[in-house]
C-alpha cells in the first residue's frame, strides 16, 4: 500500500515540476487535470479500497471536479477568450525548473522538522504537500496570464488537499467536501472574471491590469 | 438588567427594521425614532434605579472570541452616563424625524437611521461593557456609526474631508486604547475589568498616559480636539447634538473607569488633568469666540466644557492623591455633574442651531439676525441653553461649576499657602472660561436673534415644527430643573461619587450632605433672582398700564434710513477680545486696502484656523506622508508581487519557527 502512495507522491512532484517548465497553456490544463485524478485516487489507496461507499463517492467527486469539470471550464475559458496558448512567465522556464528542485529540498527539510499530532502513513506526504502548495504559489506569482493563475490556485489547493490527507483520520471528509465546494465556486467565479477582463480589456495579462489604477 | 438588555435590543432591532424599509422615508424615520424612544424609556428605568440605590447588576456569558467574554455590568458610574445617553438619543431622534424631512426625496434615510440607532446602542454598550474586547468592539461600532452619520451629506467635499479627519482621529485614539488594554491585560492577567491586579506604579503611569491620549481623543482634549470643529458642522444637527452631548463623554467615562481600575492615583496625574482642563477650557472658548459658523462655535464650546469636566476630575484626583477627601468628592462631583449638564445644554444648543439652519438655510452668524421675532420658541430655548453653558445662575451649568469652585475654595482656605496659589490659578482660569463663554454667547445670541435680519435668509425664517420644538423645550426645562433641584441631585449622586473616588461611603455621605446644604443657599439666591425678575416684569407691566406704548425699528438711532447692514456684526463684537488673545488665536485677516484716491470695491475677512491643526498635526502628517512615500514602490498594484509578499512572509515564518 505504501508503495502505491509513494508512487502517487512521486507523480505529484513530477507533475509540479512539469507545470513549472511547460509553456503551453493547454498542456498545463491537462497536467493539472491529471494531478486532480491522482489526488482523487489517493484517499482510496490510503484508506483501503473501494469497499467504503462514502470514500468511493468522495473520490469520484474529486476526480469528477478536478479531473473533468475544472479542465473543461478552463479549456472553454481559454477558447472563449482566444488567449494566446502560452503561459507567458515573468520568470523563465529554465529558471523555474531550477527553482523547483531547490524548493523541493526546502520542503523536505521543513517536512522533517514539522511536528505532527499523529503518525502519518508515509513520510513523503508532508514534503510533497508543501511542495505542491509552493508550486501553486510560484505559478500564481510568476505567470502573467490570468488563466495560469487559476491553474496555480488549483495546484495550491491540491497541496492543501494532500496535506489534509495526512490528517484524514482526524479530519472528517465533510470538511474536505466543503473545501472542494469552495474551490469549485472559486474556479467558477475566476472563469467569469477572466471572461469579463478579456471583454473589457482585450487581454488577460494581469501585469497590465495595473493600468486600471488611477 | 433584563429591561436594559431589552431596551438595547429594541434600539438595535428598530435600526435594522428602519434599514429594511429605508425606501419609505417616513415609515423608516418613525420606526427608528419609536425604537430609540421605547428603548431609551426601557433602559432609563434600571439606570435610574441603580443610580439611586447604588447597587450593581451584572451579566456574564462566555464568548468564543479569544480573551473576550460577554460581561456587562450596570453600576452607578455607568448609570450616570447612561441617563444622558438615553435621554438625548431619544430627544434627538424625535427632532431628527422632522429635521430630515427635506431630504426625504434625495437621500436613502434607512441607512442614516440604521447608523443612528447603532450609535445609540453602542454608546450604551460602551459604558456597560466590562471586558476589553467587548468594550473595543462597542467603541469601534460607535466610531464607525458616527463616521457614517457625519458624512450624511457626502456630496460636499468639505463634509467628506471632515469625515476623514474624524475617522483618522478616532483610529489614532483607538490605537492608543488597544495598547492600553494590552498592557492592562498583561499586568492584571485578564481582560475583564473586575479583576484588580497588582499594577506596578511605572506600568500605571504608562497606562494613565495611554488612557489620557486614547480617551482624550474621543473627548476632545486640546490638542487632540481637531476633529470636533470639523465633524460637528458637517453632521446633521441632531447627530451633532448626540455626538457633542453624549458621545464625547464616553471618552470621559473611559478616563473615569481607568482611574477606578488603576486604584491609588499619583499626584502628577492630577496636575496633568488640571493642566489639560484649564488649557482646553480657555483655548476652547477663545477659538469659539473667533468662529463665524454657529456649529463650529458650538463645537469649540464642547472642547471648553470637556476642559471644565477634566479640571473637575483633576481636582478630584489631587484630593485623592494628597488625602483630601473634601476636594476629591467636590472635584469628582463637579466634573461628573457637568457631564450630565453639558449633555443637556449642549444638546439643546445644537438642536437650536439645527433649527436655525433648517429655517434659514445658513449657519453663518453674520448673515442672520432678528430671529427672536420669527422663531420665539427656538430663541427662548436657545437663550436658556446659552445662559446654562455660560455658567450663569440659576441654571445647571452654574451648579456644576459652582461645585468645582467650592472644592477649590475649601481646599484653599484649609490647606496653607501653596493651596491658595493653586486656588487662585484655578479660580482665575475657571472664571476666565466663564467670562469668555458669556461673551461668546452674548455674541451668538445677540447677533442671531436680536436686531434686524441681515440677509434674505434670515428675513424668510419661520418657526420650526412641533416635533423639533418639543425636544428643545424638554431639554430647556431639564436645564432649569436640574439647576434648581441641584441640592437633591447632589445628594442622590452619593453612590456615584463613592464608586468614582473609591472613598469610604460614610466620608462621601458627610461631604455630600455638607455640599447639599451649601447648594440650598445657591437655590435660595437663584429663587431670589427669579423673584426679582418676575417682580420687575410685573412692575413694568403695572407702570405701563394705561399708557400708550409705541414700537419703532431696532437700532434706529436717529437715522433717516437705517439699514440692517449698519448693525454690529459678530466679528466686530468679538474683535476686542480676539485682539487681546492674538498670540493664541493667530487670526489671519485680509485687510481693506484704501490707498488709492478713488478706492474701488473692497472686502474684509478674518479667518481663525485651528492652531494645533495647522502647526502640529499638518506638519506631522505631511512628514509622515513624505517619509512613507519613499516606500511607495512597494505599493505598485501588481497582483503577482503581492502574492509573493504573502508567500515569502509565510515561508519565512515557517522556516523561523521550524529552525
Amino acid at each position: 500500500m505504501n508503495n502505491s502512495i509513494d508512487t502517487i507522491m512521486i507523480l505529484l512532484v513530477l507533475m509540479n515540476l512539469m507545470l513549472l517548465g511547460l509553456s503551453s497553456l493547454g498542456t498545463c490544463i491537462r497536467v493539472v487535470a491529471a494531478q486532480g485524478i491522482a489526488l482523487g485516487i489517493l484517499p482510496l489507496v490510503m484508506h483501503g479500497g473501494i469497499s467504503d461507499i462514502r470514500l468511493t463517492l468522495f473520490s469520484a467527486a474529486i476526480i469528477g471536479l478536478k479531473g473533468i469539470v475544472f479542465p473543461w471550464l478552463l479549456s472553454r475559458a481559454m477558447r472563449d477568450v482566444s488567449a494566446q496558448r502560452e503561459v507567458e512567465p515573468f520568470i523563465g522556464y529554465g529558471k523555474s525548473v531550477i527553482i523547483g528542485p531547490l524548493a523541493l529540498v526546502v520542503c523536505m527539510w521543513l517536512g522533517s522538522r514539522l511536528p505532527l499530532p499523529l503518525d502519518i502513513v508515509s513520510p513523503m506526504l508532508v514534503p510533497v504537500a508543501f511542495f505542491t502548495i509552493m508550486s501553486g504559489l510560484f505559478l500564481i506569482i510568476s505567470r502573467k496570464k490570468a488563466l495560469s493563475q487559476v491553474l496555480g490556485y488549483i495546484v495550491l489547493e491540491n497541496g492543501i488537499f494532500t496535506f489534509g490527507m495526512t490528517l484524514a483520520e482526524k479530519q472528517p471528509l465533510l470538511v474536505e467536501l466543503g473545501i472542494l465546494l469552495d474551490v469549485f465556486v472559486a474556479v467558477f467565479v475566476m472563469g467569469i472574471v477572466i471572461f469579463h477582463i478579456n471583454r473589457e480589456l482585450d487581454h488577460i495579462d494581469t501585469d497590465r491590469l495595473s493600468s486600471l489604477r488611477s | 438588567m433584563s429591561l436594559l438588555i431589552l431596551g438595547l435590543c429594541v434600539i438595535a432591532c428598530s435600526g435594522f427594521v428602519a434599514l429594511l424599509w429605508g425606501n419609505k422615508p417616513k415609515l423608516s424615520s418613525s420606526l427608528a425614532c419609536a425604537g430609540v424612544v421605547a428603548g431609551a424609556v426601557l433602559g432609563l428605568i434600571p439606570a435610574i434605579t441603580v443610580l439611586l440605590n447604588g447597587a450593581k447588576e451584572s451579566l456574564r456569558y462566555d464568548w468564543s472570541i479569544p480573551l473576550g467574554s460577554f460581561f456587562i455590568e450596570l453600576d452607578p458610574v455607568s448609570a450616570l452616563f447612561l441617563i444622558p445617553i438615553f435621554v438625548l438619543s431619544a430627544l434627538a431622534a424625535i427632532y431628527g424625524t422632522q429635521y430630515l424631512r427635506p431630504y426625504h426625496q434625495q437621500k436613502f434615510l434607512g441607512a442614516h437611521w440604521f447608523f443612528y440607532n447603532m450609535l445609540a446602542a453602542s454608546m450604551a454598550m460602551v459604558v456597560l461593557a466590562r471586558n476589553a474586547v467587548l468594550f473595543l468592539i462597542a467603541w469601534e461600532v460607535m466610531s464607525l456609526a458616527s463616521f457614517f452619520l457625519v458624512t450624511f451629506e457626502h456630496e460636499e467635499k468639505q463634509n467628506r474631508e471632515a469625515g476623514w479627519t474624524y475617522l483618522v482621529a478616532m483610529h489614532i485614539g483607538t490605537a492608543f486604547l488597544l495598547a492600553f488594554f494590552i498592557l492592562l491585560g498583561s499586568s492584571t492577567g485578564s481582560l475583564d475589568f473586575d479583576v484588580i491586579g497588582n499594577i506596578a506604579p511605572s506600568t500605571a503611569n504608562i497606562l494613565f498616559l495611554l488612557a489620557v491620549i486614547g480617551f482624550g481623543t474621543k473627548a476632545g482634549f486640546m490638542p487632540m480636539h481637531v476633529w470636533l470643529p470639523e465633524a460637528h458642522p458637517a453632521a446633521p444637527s441632531h447627530v451633532s447634538a448626540v455626538m457633542s452631548g453624549v458621545m464625547i463623554k464616553t471618552g470621559i467615562y473611559g478616563l473615569v473607569r481607568t482611574l477606578i481600575l488603576l486604584g491609588q492615583p499619583q499626584e502628577w496625574w492630577a496636575w496633568l488633568l488640571i493642566a489639560i482642563g484649564v488649557s482646553s477650557g480657555v483655548l476652547g472658548v477663545l477659538f469659539a469666540l473667533a468662529q463665524h459658523d454657529l456649529k463650529r462655535l458650538l463645537a469649540y464650546h464642547s472642547v471648553e466644557n470637556i476642559g471644565i469636566i477634566t479640571l473637575g476630575l483633576g481636582l478630584g484626583l489631587l484630593g485623592l492623591s494628597t488625602g483630601l477627601p473634601a476636594l476629591a468628592v467636590l472635584g469628582f462631583a463637579g466634573g461628573l455633574f457637568h457631564v450630565v449638564n453639558h449633555a443637556f445644554f449642549k444638546g439643546l444648543l445644537f438642536l437650536g442651531a439645527g433649527s436655525i439652519a433648517h429655517a434659514t438655510g445658513t449657519r453663518e452668524i453674520d448673515s442672520l439676525g432678528g430671529l427672536l421675532k420669527r422663531m420665539p420658541w427656538t430663541g427662548l430655548t436657545f437663550l436658556i441653553g446659552a445662559v446654562a453653558i455660560s455658567g450663569l445662575p440659576p441654571l445647571n451649568g452654574f451648579a456644576s461649576e459652582f461645585l468645582i469652585y467650592l472644592g477649590v475654595f475649601k481646599n484653599g482656605i484649609t490647606n496653607g499657602a501653596q493651596a491658595v496659589v493653586l486656588a487662585l490659578c484655578i479660580i482665575g482660569g475657571l472664571a476666565l472660561i466663564g467670562g469668555l463663554a458669556c461673551a461668546c454667547f452674548t455674541k451668538a445670541f445677540g447677533i442671531i436673534f436680536l436686531g434686524e435680519p441681515r440677509t434674505e435668509h434670515a428675513r424668510r425664517a419661520h418657526e420650526v415644527a412641533f416635533a423639533m420644538r418639543l425636544p428643545m423645550l424638554i431639554l430647556a426645562i431639564c436645564c432649569i430643573l436640574i439647576g434648581l433641584l441641584s441640592p437633591y441631585v447632589i445628594r442622590y449622586a452619593a453612590p456615584v461619587l463613592t464608586q468614582a473616588t473609591s472613598l469610604d461611603s460614610q466620608v462621601v455621605a458627610e461631604e455630600v450632605a455638607d455640599t447639599s446644604t451649601v447648594m440650598w443657599w445657591f437655590v435660595a439666591a437663584a429663587g431670589l433672582l427669579i423673584g426679582l425678575v418676575v417682580f420687575l416684569a410685573v412692575m413694568r407691566k403695572w407702570m405701563l398700564r394705561g399708557r400708550t406704548v409705541r414700537s419703532a425699528g431696532t437700532w434706529d438711532c436717529g437715522y433717516a434710513a437705517p439699514s440692517p447692514r449698519m448693525q454690529y456684526t459678530a466679528s466686530s463684537f468679538a474683535q476686542p477680545l480676539i485682539y487681546l488673545f492674538k498670540p493664541f488665536l493667530m487670526t489671519r485677516s485680509k485687510p481693506v486696502s484704501t490707498k488709492e484716491y478713488f478706492p474701488a470695491e473692497s472686502g474684509f475677512a478674518t479667518e481663525t484656523a485651528d492652531v494645533s491643526l495647522r502647526y502640529l498635526f499638518e506638519p506631522v502628517f505631511n512628514w509622515i506622508n513624505k517619509t512613507l512615500s519613499r516606500l511607495h514602490w512597494l505599493q505598485h498594484g501588481r497582483l503577482q508581487l503581492y502574492v509573493l509578499y504573502i508567500a515569502l512572509t509565510l515561508l519565512i515564518l515557517l522556516v523561523w519557527k521550524m529552525r
